[in-house]
């Protein structure tokens, strides 16, 4: 399964007079994302909210893929697991990891969701281990699927709650799932298809994509009154920004209303 | 075409469950009974005849989706030890394997988490402390395509992910240099369990079982593995298999026991018949917390009861797993 652990939690600065929580607006940016009629991986949490919004909003033909085999479903409501039956209620298919892995791999799913412990400047990411792999001090699940959604989708998308200098690492204590690897081509260099990598990060301060000729992070927009001073402190490697940064646009409160629609006792949104 | 395949690098981890495909055949043929054979057994004979101390074990199912529990209960009960778990998507089931003493290495895709519901007290405890040992780390795809490769009955799967990260460093795949394109290209080993537990809705008395809703990798790793154990929630009429015959997932010739154990799967999902039963999972997670709680919940569950029928009426026998049909069959209708 895709990993959505969040273990180092940090309280976010308030925002300032704000009706939305920091969790509806990350989701909505990730929903705005995906584009009708692409198809999308998706994991547990918050992507499966952002996947099913997009589908009642703008992308209602969005094609929602699970690692474990449930394509296509019409989710009744929140399932906790990438193989709970909820992932194939009403789906086109049931079908196996093999027959969704390999459609990853041919080249048929736009875009993966991923979650990390960690993630560095160029968008690799860990979910293995804190400390050494053999004397770990904190054990983490693995890869479960995030390296091959990392591998295979066109257009990986992170979703990171919890930016910090413990979270953005200059230097990753493991590289689970490959980003841009090292820069320019090295993904290509190392055997992965290629026109394939990271695309947006999502955190609960800003938007990020990836410089064209570095592969490292930059701004895409900040949060409304996020700082870039803000962005940078919460970073132990260099965030690069244009010279204008946007302002990330709200929830509506139509997607608002969606989202109470799609989450309505809060599982993963909170209240 | 290339005439000299470089080896371009090497995982490092240790490669668990590979074996030589002339081997393995010869096993087959001397070991898998071709002809129709009642396999029935009860789950304790199940686990004396075909889970030996220190065995390569591997779980259907999807971690706490159609989970074969019985059987893992049982394995505890007998407690087994020095076992070696395919952690392919391994979440309740490694868990209690693990809180019960019986694993000493996994080779990891995914464990130690519990999807939403967070990290394992109990496996994170036993891999920090080193009394569980991880040695070797791929991607959930990595593994299913060893799986697949054991089926065929090849000795490895080319593959394109893992290439670039630690995640390859540490598994026991290798890279070489594909001959027709030039480019880099990761083999995985093929992976043979000696034994895999899987939970079926239904099968006759000869093992050809039916999965309803996603089969996940049980397909590739049922005829993968040198012994199936299956347990099923009901043993239907070898004339109910051949009127469908379509729908066997799993043919007979693979199987080596058939247990009918209904409600096998509780407290996991079980696709169409029952939904998680959240409270009890939400008890095995708090009492893992720590090494006595764990112990207190595994002797209450599983040493405590002689088998899995005791075991449901500690649970709440009926009544419980009536209201987690309910809750599994209205799926849809609430919304």
């Amino acid at each position: 399964m895709i990993a959505q652990q969040d273990s180092h939690k940090i309280e976010a600065r308030p925002f300032a007079k704000q009706e939305y929580t920091q969790a509806e607006l990350i989701t909505c940016v990730a929903s705005r994302l995906l584009e009708d009629n692409r198809s999308v991986l998706v994991g547990t949490g918050l992507p499966m909210i952002a996947s099913m919004l997009a589908q009642r909003s703008h992308a209602p033909n969005l094609l929602l893929v699970f690692e474990a085999g449930g394509i296509g479903p019409r989710i009744p409501e929140l399932p906790v697991s990438v193989g709970d039956s909820r992932t194939f209620y009403k789906a086109v298919a049931a079908t196996s990891m093999h027959d969704v892995m390999s459609a990853c791999q041919a080249g048929y799913i736009d875009y993966g969701f991923l979650g990390a412990a960690a993630l560095d400047a160029y968008g690799n990411i860990n979910t293995t281990v804190i400390g050494d792999w053999e004397h770990p001090k904190v054990r983490l699940p693995g890869s479960g699927g995030a390296n091959d959604v990392g591998s295979f989708c066109w257009r990986t998308i992170f979703i990171m709650r919890n930016q910090s200098t413990r979270t953005f690492q200059s230097k990753l204590d493991f590289i689970t799932t490959p980003g841009w690897i090292s820069g320019p081509g090295a993904r290509e260099r190392s055997g992965l298809p290629h026109g394939c990598g990271p695309y947006r990060v999502i955190t609960q301060l800003a938007v990020y994509g990836f410089d064209e000729h570095t592969k490292r992070m930059q701004v895409v927009s900040l949060h409304p009154g996020v700082t870039l001073e803000d962005v940078q402190a919460n970073s132990e490697f260099p965030i690069l920004a244009p010279a204008h940064v946007p302002v990330t646009e709200p929830p509506s409160p139509e997607e608002r209303r969606l989202l109470r629609e799609i989450d309505p006792r809060g599982i993963v949104l909170g209240r | 075409m290339e005439r000299n395949i470089p080896i371009l690098a090497t995982g490092s981890g240790e490669l668990v469950g590979w074996r030589d495909p002339d081997e393995n055949r010869a096993w087959i043929r001397e070991n898998k009974p071709r002809g129709l054979v009642d396999k029935r057994m009860s789950v304790r004979e199940a686990v004396e005849r075909f889970v030996p101390d220190g065995a390569y074990l591997a779980l259907g199912g999807f971690g706490h989706i159609r989970t074969p529990m019985a059987l893992i209960y049982e394995i505890i009960r007998q407690r087994r030890r020095g076992l070696v778990i395919a952690g392919k998507t391994a979440v309740h089931d490694i868990d209690l394997l693990i809180g019960g003493g019986c694993v000493k290495k996994v080779e990891c895709a995914y464990a130690f988490g519990h999807e939403l519901r967070g990290l394992s007290p109990a496996g994170r405890r036993a891999v920090e402390s080193g009394e569980v040992q991880v040695v070797a780390e791929l991607s959930n795809a990595a593994y299913q395509w060893r799986f697949l490769a054991g089926m065929m009955g090849v000795p490895f799967m080319p593959v394109r992910n893992m290439a670039g990260t630690d995640t390859f460093e540490k598994s026991s795949a290798i890279q070489i240099k594909d001959p027709w394109s030039g480019k880099p290209v990761i083999l995985v080993p093929a992976a043979i369990p000696d034994v895999t537990l899987i939970h079926v809705p239904r099968c006759d008395r000869y093992g050809n079982a039916q999965i309803d809703g996603i089969p996940v990798e049980d397909i590739e790793l049922a005829r993968a593995s040198r012994r199936v154990l299956l347990t099923t929630e009901q043993i239907v009429d070898d004339d109910e298999i051949r009127d469908h015959p379509q729908r066997t997932d799993i043919p007979f010739y693979i199987v080596d026991a058939v247990c009918e154990v209904k409600y096998g799967a509780h407290p996991t999902l079980m696709p169409y018949l029952y939904a998680f039963d959240e409270p009890h999972i939400q008890e095995w997670l708090q009492q893992a917390k720590t090494p006595q709680g764990a112990q207190a919940y595994l002797e209450k569950y599983v040493h405590g009861t002689a088998d899995f029928s005791q075991y449901l009426e500690l649970v709440g026998g009926a009544a419980t797993l009536k209201r987690l049909e309910q809750i599994e069959q209205n799926k849809g209708r609430q919304t």
